[in-house]
C-alpha cells in the first residue's frame, strides 16, 4: 500500500490530522488507500472493543475497528448475528457503515445502515460528534455510505438480529437461463429473507445466464444440529478452481457444478459456507495471474425489467472470458445513506482479471449501466471515470455539499475520491 | 471451575485477546492497568463477551508505580473474592536504536519490563503461596533467550525475567506456586506496529489460545506460537562467532 498505515487501540488518538481512516481493506477499489502525495492514514482494526451490549435487545455500541469475523465468534453462540453481512467476515463496523453494505437479506433488511442509530464521527476541523438520525441527521446520512469522506467513524452504535439456532438452511438449485434466473429470484424474494446466485458468465446465447440460485434462512432450532458449527471446520465451497488456477479451461468447473449436479440441494448448512464461501479461499484470486484482479458491481433499476439485465450481460459475456463468474441479487428499497449503493433493481458482482483491456471493459459496462440509469458500488470501484460516476449519480452534488460544509478545506479525502471528484 | 483470574496488561494487545479467551469461556477477570477510563471500556468489553455477563472489575496498577502494587493486589483480591491466577502482559517495548537514542527511555524499559515486573511477582508470589498456591503467569520474550544485536537492551530485560521465574518455579512448585513464563515470537499488536514481519509472526488470539492451554495444564515455560521452541533452540546453539556475523 502507498503511504503508511498507522494503527492503534487508541483510534481516537490517531485520527487527529490524518486524511482518512480504513478498517481491514477489503474494498476491492482504492476507496481505503490515500491520494496520493498523502503518507499516514489511520487503521481502526486494534480499536475494536464492545463498549456496550444489552442483551434483551441487541443494541450494541462496539469501537468502529470491531470485525465481523470476531462479533461471529463472540456473538453467534449466544444467538445473535450482525443484521447484515457482506461475503466477508473480515470487515469492520466502520468500513461497513462507510460502504452502507448490503448482504444477502437486502431485499428485507436493507444496508447495515438501516440498523445502525449513531455513530461518533471525528469531523475534519478535529471535533468529535455524536450523529444520528435526530443530532446532526444530514451528516450521519451522508456518513452511511460516504466511504470514509465525512469523516473518522470511531463508533457505532447498531442493533444485532436474533437467530433461532447458528445453522442456515439452504437451497441450491441450477437454474438454466437468465430469465428463469430473474424470475426465480423475485419469486424466492417474497418467502425466502436470503437470496442470490451465481451466473457462468461464459455462456452466451440461450444459455446466457445460466448458474445457481441460493437461498436461505436461520435454521429453526429443531431442525438444526446441537453443536456449534465449528470456528475451524473445513468449509466447502459450492465449487472451486483446482489449485486456485482460473482460466477459460478451469471455468469448465463451473459446468461440473450446473451438469453433475442434482438440479436442486436442499438442507442445513454451516453459516460459513452460506454466508463467506470467498473467506475460505482467501487466495483463490492467485488464479488470475500476476496483475490480479479487481471487481466491479453495478445495479440496474427494476423498471428496465429482465431486458435491462440481458443487454448488460451480453457487453459482459460479450468480453469474451474477462470474467468467469458474477453474482447477482435483487436489491430492495433505497436506503438513507446519501450515497448508499442498493436500490430497487438487480445488482450484478464480478471478478475480472486485471489486462490491458480492463479498463476499456469497465469503460463500456459503466455506459451500459449509464443507459440504463443504473449505479455502481464505490466500494468495488477503481477505474470508472469521473464523468461516468457523475452521469450515474444524481445524489452526487448532494453529497459534494455536506462534504464542504464540514470540510471546505478537503482535508479529508481517499484515493477514490480524488480519482472521482477532484479532491 | 472457572478462574479468578488478575490481569495486569489486559488492555492492550495479547494481553486483551487472553482476556477475551478467559471471559468468553466464563472464568473471572479482574484488570489491572494504569488509565482507569480505558480499563472501564475494557472492562464493559469483557462484560459483553461472558456467558452469562456479570460485572468486570478493575483497579490501578502502573509499573511506573511500585506503590500502586499492594493496593492493587489487595483490590483485585477483595474485588474476585480472592484470586487463583496472575497474568502479567504488560510491558514496554523499543527498537534497539530508538533505545540507543534515548538514555530515558532505556531507564524507563529496564525498570518497568525488569525491576517493577519482579517486584510486582515478588507482592504476588506471596498472596498465592499464602493462600497455598495458584499461578503466576508472567510475559517474558524470546528476545530473552540470548543476546542478539536487535533487541539487546530488551532482551536483556526478558532474560532477567525468565531467569527470575525459572528460579520460583525450582523453589516453590511444591509448595503450589504454578509459574508460567510466556515466551511470544513476533505478533501482530501495537507494540511491533510498523516493524517488518519476520517469519512466523502471529496474531494475539493465536497466542491467547496458547497461553490458555498453559495455564490451564500449569506448563512452566511456553512459546508461542509454539514453533519458536524450535527456532530458538537453532539459535541458542549458534556460536557466537556466527552471531557477530549474522543480522538477527
Ligand atoms: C470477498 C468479499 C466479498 C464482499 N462482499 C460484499 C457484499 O456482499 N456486500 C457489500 O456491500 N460489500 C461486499 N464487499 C465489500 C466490503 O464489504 C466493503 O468494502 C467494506 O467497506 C470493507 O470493510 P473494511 O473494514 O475492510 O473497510 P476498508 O476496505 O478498509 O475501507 C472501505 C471504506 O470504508 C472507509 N472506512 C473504513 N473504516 C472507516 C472508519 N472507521 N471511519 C471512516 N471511514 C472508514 C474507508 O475509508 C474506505 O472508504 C466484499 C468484499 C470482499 C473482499
Ligand atoms: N508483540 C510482540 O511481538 C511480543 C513479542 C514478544 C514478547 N512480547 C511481550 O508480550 C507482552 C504483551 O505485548 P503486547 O504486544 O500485547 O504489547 P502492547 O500491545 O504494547 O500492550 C502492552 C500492555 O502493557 C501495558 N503497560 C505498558 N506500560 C505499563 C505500565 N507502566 N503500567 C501498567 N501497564 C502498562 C499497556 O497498558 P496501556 O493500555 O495503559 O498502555 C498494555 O496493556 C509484553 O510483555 C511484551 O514484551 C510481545
Amino acid at each position: 500500500m502507498p503511504g503508511v498505515q498507522v494503527r492503534s487501540e487508541n483510534l481516537e488518538a490517531i485520527t487527529v490530522d490524518v486524511p482518512l481512516t480504513r478498517g481491514l481493506g477489503r474494498a476491492y477499489g482504492d476507496a481505503a488507500l490515500p491520494a496520493p502525495g498523502d503518507t499516514r492514514i489511520a487503521g481502526s482494526a486494534l480499536a475494536d472493543r464492545i463498549l456496550q451490549f444489552n442483551p434483551e435487545t441487541g443494541d450494541m455500541t462496539a469501537e468502529a475497528g470491531l470485525s465481523l469475523d470476531e462479533l461471529y465468534r463472540a456473538f453467534l453462540p449466544k444467538g445473535w448475528f450482525t443484521p447484515v453481512t457482506p461475503g466477508t467476515r473480515f470487515v469492520t463496523l466502520g468500513g461497513m457503515v462507510a460502504a452502507d453494505v448490503h448482504g444477502k437479506n437486502h431485499h428485507v433488511d436493507g444496508c447495515f445502515g438501516r440498523h445502525v442509530s449513531a455513530v461518533r464521527l471525528r469531523v475534519a476541523d478535529g471535533r468529535v460528534l455524536t450523529c444520528s438520525r435526530t443530532e446532526h441527521a444530514e451528516l450521519f446520512f451522508a456518513t452511511m455510505g460516504g466511504m470514509g469522506l465525512t469523516g473518522h467513524i470511531l463508533e457505532v452504535s447498531f442493533r444485532l438480529a436474533r437467530v433461532p439456532s447458528p445453522w442456515i438452511y439452504q437451497e441450491a438449485r441450477r437454474v438454466p437461463d437468465i430469465d428463469t434466473f430473474l424470475a426465480a429470484l423475485k419469486e424466492s424474494a417474497a418467502a425466502w429473507p436470503m437470496t442470490m446466485g451465481w451466473i457462468d458468465c461464459l455462456s452466451k446465447g440461450s444459455s446466457m445466464g445460466r448458474g445457481v440460485l441460493f437461498r436461505g434462512r436461520w435454521a429453526e432450532r429443531h431442525e438444526a444440529p446441537a453443536d456449534f458449527p465449528a470456528l475451524n471446520a473445513p468449509i466447502p465451497v459450492p465449487f472451486m478452481f483446482p489449485d486456485g488456477l482460473l482460466n477459460v479451461h478451469t471455468a469448465s468447473a463451473f459446468n461440473a457444478l450446473i451438469y453433475h449436479q442434482p438440479q436442486a440441494r436442499a438442507g442445513v448448512v454451516h453459516p460459513r459456507s452460506f454466508f463467506y464461501p470467498l473467506d475460505v479461499a482467501a487466495d483463490w484470486h492467485r488464479g488470475y495471474g500476476p496483475r490480479g484482479f479487481t471487481q466491479y458491481q453495478c445495479v440496474l433499476p427494476a423498471s428496465g425489467g429482465h431486458a435491462a439485465v440481458r443487454r448488460f450481460l451480453e457487453v459482459v459475456t460479450g468480453a469474451g472470458g474477462a470474467s468467469f463468474l458474477c453474482v447477482i441479487k435483487d436489491c430492495g428499497p433505497e436506503g438513507e445513506g446519501l450515497l448508499s449503493f442498493p436500490r430497487p433493481g438487480i445488482s450484478i458482482a464480478l471478478d475480472l482479471a486485471m489486462g490491458d483491456d480492463t479498463q476499456a471493459l469497465i469503460d463500456r459496462m459503466n455506459e451500459s449501466v449509464i443507459a440504463e440509469g443504473g449505479r455502481i458500488y464505490l466500494a468495488k470501484d477503481a477505474l470508472t471515470r469521473p464523468d461516468h460516476f457523475r452521469a450515474m449519480e444524481p445524489r452526487l452534488d448532494r453529497f459534494l455539499d455536506i462534504r464542504r460544509t464540514w470540510d471546505p478545506e478537503g482535508r479529508i479525502r481517499s484515493a477514490q475520491s480524488v480519482r472521482l471528484f477532484g479532491w | 471451575m472457572p478462574l479468578n483470574v488478575v490481569i495486569l496488561g489486559g488492555t492492550k494487545g495479547i494481553g486483551r485477546a487472553l482476556a477475551r479467551r478467559l471471559a468468553a469461556r466464563g472464568d473471572r477477570v479482574h484488570l489491572l492497568g494504569r488509565d482507569v477510563e480505558d480499563l472501564a471500556r475494557c472492562a464493559a468489553d469483557l462484560q459483553a463477551r461472558m456467558p452469562t455477563p456479570s460485572p468486570v472489575t478493575f483497579s490501578v496498577c502502573d509499573l511506573e508505580r511500585p506503590e500502586t502494587f499492594a493496593p492493587a493486589v489487595s483490590a483485585a483480591a477483595t474485588e474476585l473474592g480472592g484470586f487463583d491466577t496472575f497474568v502479567v502482559t504488560a510491558g514496554l517495548f523499543a527498537t534497539q536504536p530508538q533505545l540507543e537514542a534515548d538514555r530515558a527511555f532505556t531507564l524507563r524499559l529496564l525498570t518497568v519490563n525488569f525491576a517493577h515486573t519482579i517486584l510486582l511477582c515478588e507482592h504476588v508470589r506471596s498472596y498465592l503461596l499464602a493462600r497455598s498456591g495458584g499461578t503466576l503467569c508472567v510475559f517474558s520474550s524470546v528476545a530473552g533467550d540470548r543476546g542478539r544485536k536487535p533487541v539487546i537492551l530488551y532482551g536483556a530485560t526478558k532474560a532477567g525475567l525468565t531467569a527470575y521465574l525459572e528460579g520460583l518455579d525450582h523453589k516453590f512448585r511444591a509448595a503450589g506456586l504454578r509459574t508460567i513464563c510466556v515466551k511470544p515470537g513476533f505478533v501482530r499488536t501495537g507494540m511491533t506496529e510498523g516493524l517488518p514481519e519476520p517469519p512466523f509472526a502471529a496474531d494475539p488470539d493465536q497466542v491467547a489460545t496458547t497461553v490458555v492451554r498453559a495455564i490451564d495444564r500449569g506448563t512452566p515455560v511456553v512459546y508461542a506460537p509454539p514453533i519458536w521452541a524450535l527456532v530458538m533452540l537453532v539459535i541458542r546453539w549458534l556460536p557466537r562467532a556466527a552471531m557477530r556475523k549474522v543480522g538477527f
